[in-house]
């Protein structure tokens, strides 16, 4: 029997076992949401930008651990998917985005809605398509998802002409991917992983740095029992945490620009460096000449360019981290020499010496009675929905108060654009997040500016039910930019008041969500436990501190040892 | 330093897009670059000069080598190898220089591949160092137009990587 291309790309994705996309509707792409119409096993979520719905797909995918879909029409709908495409491909989420394409015949005639989106995404997909031929629509697919979601995982693009969705042909058997060129490596080096363990054992201050890998390839577990069995504390990147439990002794929180201090005084001490999954990048590091200067660096992850890029590893371990730390593991529990240390890996001296840090430091700020300090509202939220919410945020101030304040304990429950910090990220990925996760609690941690770059997604959230929360940190500013500008061009505040601002509780109910504010302190606990008991969307707004400022800090191309502290 | 990298690609539409596109994002630079299919018609081999530190070159080696559409990637400055490349150059030719030009073709083992009342084409083969220097020893002369192919290159048998 023949179906048209429209029926197979469906098929394919039955196929994938994709139940949820996210799209949004244009006249080279109406075949296939006839079909859409026309079966009931994958729903379809009307986002109000398509922008919006590859963040959506980018956060399902975070908290399903399974690929992402997206679909768009050609041209414009096409464009607007470029900034959640090149964040995902940053922050290696495995999305695959559709793309309508005007019919074959018009390619390269400047015809309407044309726009070569295979050429615009090059350099920010994993892999990208044009399919011209129908034969080659159900290999291309198949070969999508399968790109998409292994090795390091990350976006691919499929643009598909019209007349191809229109085409009648025969749907080819299932069959397994096979690519001549792509195959990622997967296991470890037996020989660099006993050097790793050696080097492990030999350490005297040991640092395990964390990231986004360790999510990705579902290894927190392997990572904990790491940590514990050779006592090594642990701090995380943007993207990793969650990786290991933030309320663990053995947790230093995040590293870098806005790391704890003592997190980065660890790692600027530390003998042994054991980066798994992470990628040394800029914000993480700061001076590179003077990060972890006195380390042994141990680097397992499973994309080799990640490997000495920016900074020269010793023991490089191209692997998927869950298998290398797996094998590490095994190397502990069999070495006969670290099972007969009386005190097993203990490094008690090095792990005191941390916690002179952590007193001399701590994570904190200035509490006030009649002013809402932002890092109060992320802590009452935690306290609140004890640590289980879903958590995305949009970017600036307000994602690093919710990286530093909300101890995340749980894999896949922080979103956030770590790589190209797209403010507007936060929202959408909620509503993806809530699609894939019903039952939980699933609050966007936003900036007054952010919020508004996809404020229009309250009528996809609306439509679909979703009672997704926005906790909005509203400062009246671009506050991140506004801090910058506070530290290093003498405050003058060029284009950060946001003077002109909705009152975005009646922005709410104009949505049909509810609205709630709160602007002391004592109403702070209140409003969120009104939300969190809200079957509905609800936005809060948090009238905060105007000027607070992110702290501690490293100004941009410092070592990470020269933070401001509060 | 110099680095000759070869690269087996899939024929396929873009894919030299790709491998440009890496260089430009990434600001490595090329030297010179050249393509053509191999004995299997839907493999091509590009050949490509860079410069660039150790650490560079392993950025870049590794860079191409994650490019979904490529096949393999050899650093091959690494091993002993033959590397060519050919130019043709139109040298203006007057009575007094003719018989100059065809001395100095003859001496780079060069060939006059087109002849006209005023000028001389001369085709010449031979490593980017020896086409630079004729080139270089035509130009007072008066060279009027260069056309070079870029390098391309072999490891040597036996010295297999
Ligand atoms: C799309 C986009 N444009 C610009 C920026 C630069 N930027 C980073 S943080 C920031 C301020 C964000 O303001 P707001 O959402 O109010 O968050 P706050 O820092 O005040 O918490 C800006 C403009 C960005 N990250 N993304
Ligand atoms: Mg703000």
């Amino acid at each position: 029997m023949k179906i048209t291309g429209a029926q197979a790309l469906l098929k394919c994705l039955e196929e994938q076992k994709v139940e949820t996309i996210f799209g949004f509707p244009g006249g080279a792409v109406i075949d296939l949401y006839d079909e859409i119409l026309a079966q009931d096993k994958i729903t379809h979520v009307l986002v109000r930008h398509e922008q919006a719905a590859v963040h959506a797909a980018d956060a399902y995918a975070r908290v399903t651990g399974d690929v992402g879909v997206a679909l768009v029409t050609s041209g414009p709908g096409a464009t607007n998917t470029v900034t959640g495409i090149a964040s995902a491909y940053m922050d290696s989420i495995p999305i695959v985005v559709f793309t309508g394409q005007v019919p074959t015949g018009l390619i390269g005639n400047d015809a309407f809605q044309e726009v070569d989106i295979v050429g615009i995404t090059r350099p920010c997909t994993k892999h990208n398509y044009l399919v011209k031929n129908i034969n080659d629509l159900v290999p291309t697919i198949r070969e999508a998802f399968y790109i998409a979601r292994s090795g390091r995982p990350g976006p691919v693009l499929v643009d598909l002409p019209k007349d191809v969705m229109a085409t009648r042909f025969v749907f080819p058997e299932p069959q397994q991917v096979k690519m001549r060129t792509y195959r990622p490596t997967y296991e470890p080096h037996p020989g660099q992983i006993e050097k790793a363990c050696q080097a492990i054992l030999k350490a005297k201050k040991p640092v395990i740095y964390a990231g986004g890998g360790v999510i990705l390839s579902n290894a927190s577990d392997d990572l904990t029992q790491l940590a514990r069995t050779a006592d090594i504390p642990v701090t995380m990147t943007l993207m990793g945490l969650g990786g290991f439990p933030g309320t663990d002794p053995l947790s230093m929180g995040m590293l870098g620009m806005h790391g704890t201090y003592y997190a980065n005084m660890a790692v600027a001490n530390c003998d042994l460096l054991i980066a798994v999954g992470s990628r040394f990048d800029d914000r993480v590091t700061g001076r590179v000449d003077a990060f972890a200067p006195h380390a042994k660096i141990i680097h397992i992850d499973i994309d080799p360019t990640s490997i000495s890029k920016n900074v020269k590893v010793h023991i490089p371990i191209v692997a998927d981290c869950k298998h290398a730390l797996t094998a590490m593991n095994t190397w502990f529990a069999r070495s006969e020499e670290f099972n007969a240390k009386t005190e097993k890996g203990n490094h008690a001296a090095w792990l005191r010496e941390i916690n002179d840090w952590r007193v001399a430091h701590p994570l904190g700020y200035v509490d006030t009675p009649d002013v809402i300090k932002p890092q109060f509202v992320v802590q009452k939220l935690h306290e609140l929905t004890h640590g289980d919410a879903i958590i995305t945020t949009e970017v600036g101030q307000n994602q690093m108060w919710a990286a530093q304040f909300y101890h995340f304990n749980h894999p896949r429950a922080f979103m956030t654009s770590g790589g190209l910090g797209v403010m507007g990220y936060g929202f959408p990925a909620a509503i993806g997040a809530q699609m894939a996760a019903p039952d939980r609690t699933v609050i966007d941690i936003a900036g007054d500016g952010s919020i508004q770059m996809n404020i229009q997604e309250m009528a996809t959230a609306m439509q679909y039910k979703l009672p997704v929360k926005i906790a909005i940190l509203n400062n009246g500013y671009l506050g991140m930019v506004r801090q910058w500008q506070e530290l290093f061009y003498d405050k003058k505040y060029s284009a950060t008041p946001l003077d002109v601002a909705p009152d975005f509780v009646a922005l709410a109910r104009a949505y049909g969500a509810v609205g709630l504010r709160a602007t002391k302190p004592s109403e702070v606990e209140p409003v969120i436990k009104e939300a969190l008991a809200t079957k509905n969307l609800v936005v809060m707004d948090f009238v905060i501190a105007r000027e607070e400022g992110v702290y501690p800090m490293v100004p941009a191309g410092k070592a990470t040892t020269e933070m401001l502290l509060v | 330093m110099k680095h000759t990298i070869s690269v087996l690609l899939q024929n396929k539409p873009g894919v030299l897009s790709r491998v440009t596109g890496l260089f430009s994002g990434r600001g490595f630079n090329i030297e010179s670059l050249s393509v053509a299919p191999t004995l299997e018609t839907d493999v091509s081999c590009l050949t490509l000069v860079t410069v660039g530190d150790n650490n560079i070159v392993e950025q870049i080696t590794k860079q191409l080598h994650k490019l979904i559409d490529i096949i393999k990637v050899t650093d091959i400055s690494e091993f002993e190898f033959v590397e060519r490349e050919m130019a043709l150059i139109r040298v203006k030719a007057e009575p007094s220089t003719r018989a100059e030009i065809l001395r100095i073709c003859d001496i780079f083992r060069g060939k006059v591949v087109d002849v006209s009342a005023k000028s001389y084409a001369l085709e010449v083969t031979g490593t980017c160092d020896k086409v630079q220097a004729m080139i270089d020893i035509l130009r007072p002369i008066g060279i009027q137009e260069i056309v070079r192919t870029g390098t391309i290159a072999m490891t040597r048998a036996n010295k297999k990587y």
